[in-house]
């Protein structure tokens, strides 16, 4: 009983939130796309460590306002892990010091007392800065506008049932699916390479039967539109993959270099 | 009040739709490309309606507040979605999924509506199998289903914990066709900050591109409205922090009537609000009570060690453990529909029994399920959910029960439409969360989804013409029309108006005191007298409000507080709206609980010859009160009895 109670009070967040007195954190600020940009550092009292480093965040922008200084500028939305919207590239690594999590759902537990945060946007050459922490993320939609679909319209579809797809196939193309397009995986590598975002979409869609019919030519046109957007190539790093917030494996890229290749030879 | 006339066809429920698309009319596809349909918001209503209506031949401009349109809130929905195919061959069908859903809805929604819903639904899950949706199956390959909250059969279909992610991803890819072909124009980072009208009918947007700031003007034959709902009024919510009411209150602004705003759900299994940095709450998805118990202790000592942390929960016996919901609600146990579980949480917690330190929580234990089907089962289905759950609360569900307590998800109320999902502005259209047609005064779990789908892939494309057939000798909006140039000034003018304030105090510093008036007084319980001095309250801090809020930055760049400061003027009316409707129904129903009508158990009471209307307001100008019209509902089909899942 005793010892399960010990277990109890370091797992329970009610014992083990503990109030980090003071933090600074240094952030990129630039106030357009045009503007140089510069750290600065702010410094923060009495965070919990229960709560998320974008709460955290909110309190540094209220900080910020009362002293009529321009709020940071980042990019978040659904706070649950899920929409890719939050981006923040935190003591060097996209989306912090966690593995398996988005920034919001990095927590402050994850930092020491006194320590100096350093806090980025992406970078990368097709993902410029719009302010502050805001990037511009339109070419990985652009990317999947070159192929990322099944051509079908709405409507005159046959019974869902029709095309069993096997268990393990369907499990496969949801672990690919999984993605959330945040682009940690571009922030990662060396290159700014995308070629995790564009093999999770083929593959997802390859691993389908309703997908397969047209996955030679989305491999080949999702590829060029990457290359045209201005991202670099993969050297096989893996950064990629360990940053990825939802585990997205890259196996997926040799998968997309197997359907690239047949494309090209099928040419 | 020819305003109000919902165009219900006429003939038996089952063939109202069939007999409503035969008799409606359809635009060639020569004139189709002359149309120009603007869709406002990019979630499951949006994407699909977009997509639907760029297939389909017309010219669409769709907008998001979002940097990609993938990333609308309806990505956030985790257990599924219902459709009516009794793959499971355990007895269901559309007559069960439209009646589940207007018992569920407490009888306040349109039998019409909620049963063409139903009917649709099957096309849904072929649609969404046919994009690539990697639905969860059986090792036969076929699809396979789960349960839900307030129903007996197993017609939910799945994507893990992220059902609402893939349908989603599936809209947006056929958006993203869509657009590659240049039939949709996408802006995303683009606001709607108001509706034009041109001789009655609506004719356009204006939009503030929020990079740049700068305020522009959009033409189009119809506006579709697909912005969902505005459950952030209460600040704290599961909603995304940037979701918001403010297109669909500029609709209303602009005659479109608002209904039953006072319908909002209160979903059971949320994170548990700890402290007060917190900025949104999370939600642990219903899916999660098909394998989950609730309960709390039934000594209110061993409550009460809890809450000091002096006591594990698994050191509490199951003797000592109460399992309300299965106490109570004996045949719907654990799955009653999720007002009836948020009440009774809520009750408990206030009796005492609560779990965590601020008394606000009841566990949600996996120890049964893990014992019954194995830990590697239980991690199958809900891993990501457990994973999620451990890093927001550092504890593992796997070895210590989840702690849940309520709050608030969704909005049933919205945008009144007609059959054909227009408003009462012609040419304006409301869909998904946004309007009020489908899910009455309670949403059934796995049934968002399935309407957002619906209207947008296989009701809107279809009615939508029926208007449109009227308007192809109307040539392409001109946006420099007086109208707009007018509603451009309006929208420019309230932005400087705000931004010029320069008070003390921050956005959220007034968010936050709304959101805790509006969880007091029009949360889970409510009475006449809160709701009375709630409507004084927002009165007051709306008026504090615009004499000191503080919005910094500058108005012609990204400006997140200003964005901000917008939304939150239009809680407040929104909020004061919503304390009008809860007080003008003086019954319990739904998620709506009036404490003047419940029965001796404490269990909601309706008042089905007082209050089955839907109630629609009408906005009559800037301090001036809305006008209440009634649209009465007419039950042909199902015979209104107290709800009981006992």
């Amino acid at each position: 009983m005793y010892s399960r109670l010990l277990i109890y009070n370091r797992k329970s967040k009610k014992m083990a939130d503990k109030i980090l007195k003071k933090l600074n954190i240094k952030v990129w600020r630039q106030n357009n796309a045009a503007d140089k940009g510069k750290f600065e550092t702010y410094p923060i009292e009495n965070i919990s460590t229960g709560s998320s480093f974008l709460e955290m965040m909110d309190i540094l922008n209220n900080d910020l306002i009362e002293k009529g200084i321009d709020p940071i500028a980042f990019d978040h939305d659904c706070r649950e892990g899920i929409c890719g919207t939050c981006s923040l590239y935190i003591n060097g690594r996209p989306h912090g010091p966690d593995t398996e999590v988005t920034t919001c759902q990095l927590h402050m537990r994850k930092f020491k007392e006194g320590e100096t945060i350093t806090v980025e946007p992406w970078r990368a050459k097709a993902f410029p800065v719009i302010k502050d922490l805001v990037v511009d993320r339109t070419a990985f939609d652009k990317i999947l506008q070159a192929g990322g679909f099944v051509s079908v319209n709405t409507g005159g579809i046959p019974d869902a049932n029709t095309i069993p797809v096997a268990y393990e196939d369907a499990e496969e193309a949801m672990d690919a699916a999984a993605c959330i397009g945040c682009g940690a995986c571009v922030a990662a590598c060396k290159n700014s390479s995308a070629m995790l975002f564009v093999s999770a979409k083929v593959s997802h869609l390859a691993k389908l039967p309703q997908g397969k019919v047209e996955a030679k030519k989305r491999a080949r046109n999702m590829v060029a539109k990457m290359d045209e957007l201005g991202f670099g190539g993969c050297t096989n790093t893996g950064a990629c993959e360990v940053e990825c917030p939802k585990s997205i494996s890259i196996t997926n890229i040799a998968r997309l270099n197997r359907e690239y290749l047949v494309a090209r030879f099928s040419e | 009040m020819s305003k109000l006339e919902s165009k219900i066809p006429e003939g038996p429920l089952a063939e109202k739709w069939s007999r409503h698309k035969a008799a409606i009319k359809v635009v060639s596809p020569a004139n189709k490309r002359k149309l120009e349909i603007i869709v406002v918001g990019t979630g499951l209503g949006g994407a699909s309606a977009a997509a639907s209506l760029a297939e389909l031949g017309y010219k669409v401009k769709a907008f998001c507040y979002q940097d990609s349109p993938r990333r609308a809130h309806s990505i956030a929905a985790q257990g599924g979605i219902n459709a009516a195919k009794n793959y499971q061959n355990d007895n269901d069908s559309v007559f069960r999924l439209f009646y589940d859903t207007i018992k569920g809805g407490d009888y306040r929604s349109r039998e019409a509506n909620v049963y063409r819903l139903a009917e649709v639904s099957p096309n849904i899950i072929d649609q969404c199998v046919a994009q690539g949706v990697p639905f969860g199956r059986e090792y036969g390959g076929l699809l396979a289903n789960r349960s839900f909250g307030g129903v007996l059969v197993s017609r939910t279909f799945y994507a893990r914990g992220q059902t609402g992610q893939q349908l989603l991803l599936g809209a947006y890819q056929a958006l993203n066709r869509q657009i590659a072909k240049g039939n949709v124009e996408m802006y995303s980072r683009h606001e709607m900050l108001d509706v034009v009208k041109i001789d009655g009918k609506a004719r356009g947007i204006i939009a503030r591109d929020l990079i740049s700031g700068k305020i522009k003007r959009y033409g189009a034959h119809a506006v579709v409205v697909a912005t969902g709902g505005y459950g952030n009024v209460f600040f704290l919510s599961t909603n995304a922090m940037g979701s918001n009411g403010s297109a669909a209150w500029q609709c209303y602004k602009k005659g479109a009537f608002m209904s039953n705003p006072c319908f909002v759900q209160i979903h059971p299994t949320c994170i548990p609000v700890h402290g007060d940095q917190q900025s949104k709450l999370t939600l642990m998805s219903e899916s999660l009570r098909n394998d989950g118990r609730v309960w709390v202790p039934k000594k209110k000592e061993d409550a009460v060690k809890l809450q000091k942390g002096e006591m594990h929960p698994n050191d509490i016996p199951d003797e000592d453990r109460d399992f309300y919901l299965e106490r109570r609600y004996p045949s719907y146990g654990n799955l009653v529909p999720r007002d009836v579980a948020s009440r009774a949480a809520k009750e408990r917690c206030d009796a005492g029994f609560g779990v965590n330190g601020e008394g606000k929580a009841v566990f949600l234990d996996f120890k049964y399920a893990i014992e019954r089907l194995g830990k590697s089962v239980i991690e199958a289905r809900y891993g990501n959910l457990f994973q999620m759950y451990e890093k927001i609360t550092d504890v593992d569900p796997y070895k210590a029960p989840m702690m849940i307590y309520p709050a608030i998800h969704y909005s049933m109320g919205g945008t009144w439409v007609d059959y054909n999902l227009m408003t009462t502005v012609p040419g304006l259209y409301s869909i998904g969360e946004a309007n009020f047609s489908d899910h009455g005064a309670n949403r059934l779990g796995a049934s968002a989804l399935m309407q957002g789908l619906a209207d947008g892939y296989f009701i809107l494309p279809y009615t939508i013409g029926d208007y449109l057939a009227n308007e192809i000798m109307i040539p392409k909006t001109d946006v420099n029309a007086p109208e707009f140039v007018e509603a451009e000034k309006a929208v420019t003018d309230r932005l400087e108006k705000l931004y010029n304030i320069k008070g003390s105090k921050s956005v959220d510093y007034f968010h936050k005191k709304l959101g805790h008036i509006m969880w007091d007084y029009v949360g889970m319980s409510r009475n006449a007298e809160g709701l009375k001095k709630a409507i004084k309250e927002i009165q007051e801090i709306r008026e504090e409000f615009w004499k000191d809020v503080k919005v910094p930055g500058e108005m012609n760049n990204l400006n997140p507080e200003l964005e901000k400061a917008g939304r939150v003027a239009d809680f407040f009316d929104i909020g004061e709206l919503m304390a009008r409707d809860a007080l003008d129904r003086n019954e319990s129903c739904g998620g709506h609980f009036r404490e003047e009508s419940a029965t001796e158990e404490g269990e909601a009471k309706r008042n089905d010859e007082a209050f089955t209307y839907v109630s629609c307001w009408e906005y009559k100008g800037e301090g001036n009160e809305p006008v209440l019209h009634k649209e009465d509902l007419v039950f042909e089909n199902v015979k209104l009895t107290q709800r009981s899942y006992k």
